[in-house]
């Protein structure tokens, strides 16, 4: 055991030595919340929105001062005829044109169905997909208001799309469990490879498999530091999220933190793996970044929507841990549900975990014959 | 005088599937001498070593070394040697003391001895100025000396050197070797595989091998006289090269 410590306590030095490792270890996971949080907001405020508005009457006049005093757009002008609607666009001068036909207000009334469409810059899809819901869901309201006044049903009848669980629409809440996946993967499984595999390339490796250090040992003593810091990590930018954006953790943060471990462990056996099947740091770093860092990015549904892609990449992000992980802290943090939501997901996690050690252990033993 | 014998292999094997790495090699290497394991690259050297450091077991024949059987007791084999490669063995990002420290502490010395002989070795070797200095600033000669330091600060009965001066200049080699011979001096045997013919000479014997069976093993006059040729370097081209 003190021949173990004495081990880990070098690994320590090791990262804390290296301002590279300790860049990527505490800067990384810093940048990445702060960057996702403020620069690449996905949230709505003052967008420009331009008003083509051809029955000039009442009812259109209360829709879009509901709409600009939403605190999401801003009135970018109001358009005479529909030839302008592209050249307000082209110029940027506004992100969508909200369109009302004539005789809006008097249709409403008469015929309770009145007609307006909603067009925006799809140059910008996400942008405009956002501002789509958030215009919808404007006018919905504006339809329970009048309808509450009239007593009437099926008013101005139009996709209503609410956002569930996420009610203000904030973005990070959909970037801070992304983020706890990408830097739990980049530490465990990146590091770890980098770590084990510089120790081949350096011929250290080889002092101390003939050293009467156990290999299990030697491989525990280099993934230790890792494990203990990914799961200060985790804490970190937990703590960050909820000091710097007021997002809390709504499920329980023991099955949080629980869950985190059983991946940071699934991700340090992965790394392992890589360190077995790689001779040179070069080697580890490729198989890592396109094995494990771009899958989690492009295809775990951190950045883009799962349902949105063709079946194909569904199945390939099937294999994918992160995919998992990424359900199991939305649902805890965001939905605030409970194990009985999850336990597919751990389950997955768990097989996948057995099955990384197990080759790795064969492996490394075939490599030592 | 019988002399103790530290390492006996007899009709040692090892088979990679078809392939044999060391045919039936048998020798014994005995306490206090260099012993210089000689061969082309690919003659089984690597494998031969590994087999008698505990790495790797051997396909059939017995293997002793420091008193323990290669293929039951590999654990023991390894707490009684000592190990150092081509590459240094030296982390490069720790100080020559956290070196020592860490090897030390691995080969399970208490921290009070470690200490002693931390001051013991940085004062003989004239280092004591660079206890505190990471490895990477050291000049090549020192770190060298050093990994031989290190790899025999547990004072193991026998220290294996895989070719522990490759890439190094005439003289920091000279020097090292004098470190080689104090270390045999001190009762540590010194079982070294080397490239460089000139080095061979200054083993007590030496064995050549090629094609994974050992093709002579003497000493370096012996090996001279058999061979009817004025260095080992002859002797090797005679030996190890192919016959037309």
């Amino acid at each position: 055991m003190k021949r173990f410590l004495g081990f880990v306590k070098k690994e320590f030095l090791h990262i804390f030595r290296d301002f590279r490792t300790l860049i990527i270890l505490f800067g990384i996971p810093t940048a990445q919340i702060l960057i996702f949080g403020f620069v690449v907001s996905t949230d709505i405020k003052d967008a420009k929105v331009a008003f083509l508005d051809l029955s000039k009457d009442e009812v259109t006049q209360k829709i879009s001062d509901k709409i600009c005093s939403s605190g999401f757009f801003r009135r970018a002008g109001d358009l005479e005829n529909y030839d302008e609607i592209d050249l307000v666009m082209k110029k940027g001068k506004a992100k969508a044109v909200v369109v009302f036909g004539a005789n809006f207000g008097v249709d409403l009334i008469s015929q309770n169905k009145a007609t307006m469409s909603i067009i925006a810059d799809g140059s910008e899809p996400n942008t405009a997909t956002l501002i789509t819901n958030y215009l919808t869901a404007i006018v919905t309201d504006f339809n329970r208001e009048f309808a509450g006044s009239s007593l009437s049903d099926n008013l101005l009848v139009q996709p209503e799309v609410r956002m569930f669980y996420n009610p203000e629409m904030k973005g990070h809440f959909m970037f801070v469990p992304g983020v706890i996946t990408l830097i739990l993967t980049l530490i465990c499984a990146l590091m770890t490879s980098i770590t084990i595999t510089k120790e081949k390339e350096f011929g250290t490796m080889e002092v101390l498999l003939v050293s009467p250090l156990k290999p299990l040992q030697i491989i525990l003593g280099k993934v230790t530091p890792y494990f203990l810091l990914s799961f200060i990590n985790v804490i970190f930018i937990l703590l960050l999220s909820f000091f710097v954006f007021d997002l809390p953790v709504k499920g329980s943060l023991v099955l949080l933190l629980a869950e985190s471990m059983l991946y940071i462990l699934m991700s340090l056996s992965f790394g392992i793996l890589i360190s077995a099947i790689s001779k040179t740091i070069q080697q580890a770093i490729f198989i890592s970044f396109l094995g494990l860092m771009l899958p989690t990015i492009l295809l775990s549904g951190f950045i883009f929507p799962l349902e949105n892609m063709p079946e194909a990449y569904d199945w390939v992000s099937a294999f994918l841990p992160p995919r998992y992980f990424i359900v199991i802290i939305k649902n805890i943090m965001i939905k605030g549900t409970g194990f009985l939501y999850v336990w597919k997901e751990t389950l997955i996690l768990m097989i996948m975990t057995t099955l990384f050690i197990g080759l790795s252990v064969r492996n490394f033993k075939l490599r030592l014959q | 005088m019988m002399k103790n014998r530290v390492i006996i292999v007899r009709n040692l094997v090892k088979r990679f599937g078809k392939f044999i790495a060391n045919d039936n090699l048998s020798f014994e290497v005995y306490e206090g001498e260099i012993f210089g394991f000689l061969g082309a690259n690919g003659a089984g050297k690597t494998t031969a070593l590994r087999i008698l450091s505990g790495l790797s077991e051997p396909t059939s024949g017995e293997v002793i070394v420091a008193g323990f059987d290669a293929k039951k007791q590999p654990e023991q084999i390894k707490k009684n040697i000592g190990y150092m490669c081509q590459k240094f063995s030296l982390y490069e990002d720790l100080t020559a003391k956290e070196n020592i420290m860490l090897y030390g502490g691995i080969y399970g010395m208490s921290k009070t001895l470690i200490k002693e002989r931390t001051d013991e070795l940085l004062d003989k070797l004239n280092f004591r100025e660079y206890g505190d200095r990471l490895i990477s600033d050291l000049p090549l000669g020192l770190k060298q000396k050093l990994a031989l330091s290190v790899a025999v600060l547990h004072e193991p009965k026998i220290v294996f050197l895989d070719e522990p001066t490759g890439g190094v200049d005439p003289i920091t080699r000279r020097q090292f070797w004098e470190m080689i011979y104090e270390t045999a001096y001190r009762g540590i045997t010194v079982f070294v595989t080397t490239h460089y013919m000139d080095e061979a000479e200054y083993c007590d014997r030496i064995s050549i091998m090629s094609d994974g069976k050992i093709v002579a093993l003497d000493t370096p006059a012996e090996l001279k006289r058999q061979y009817n040729a004025k260095s080992v370097e002859e002797v090797f081209i005679k030996i190890a090269r192919p016959k037309p």
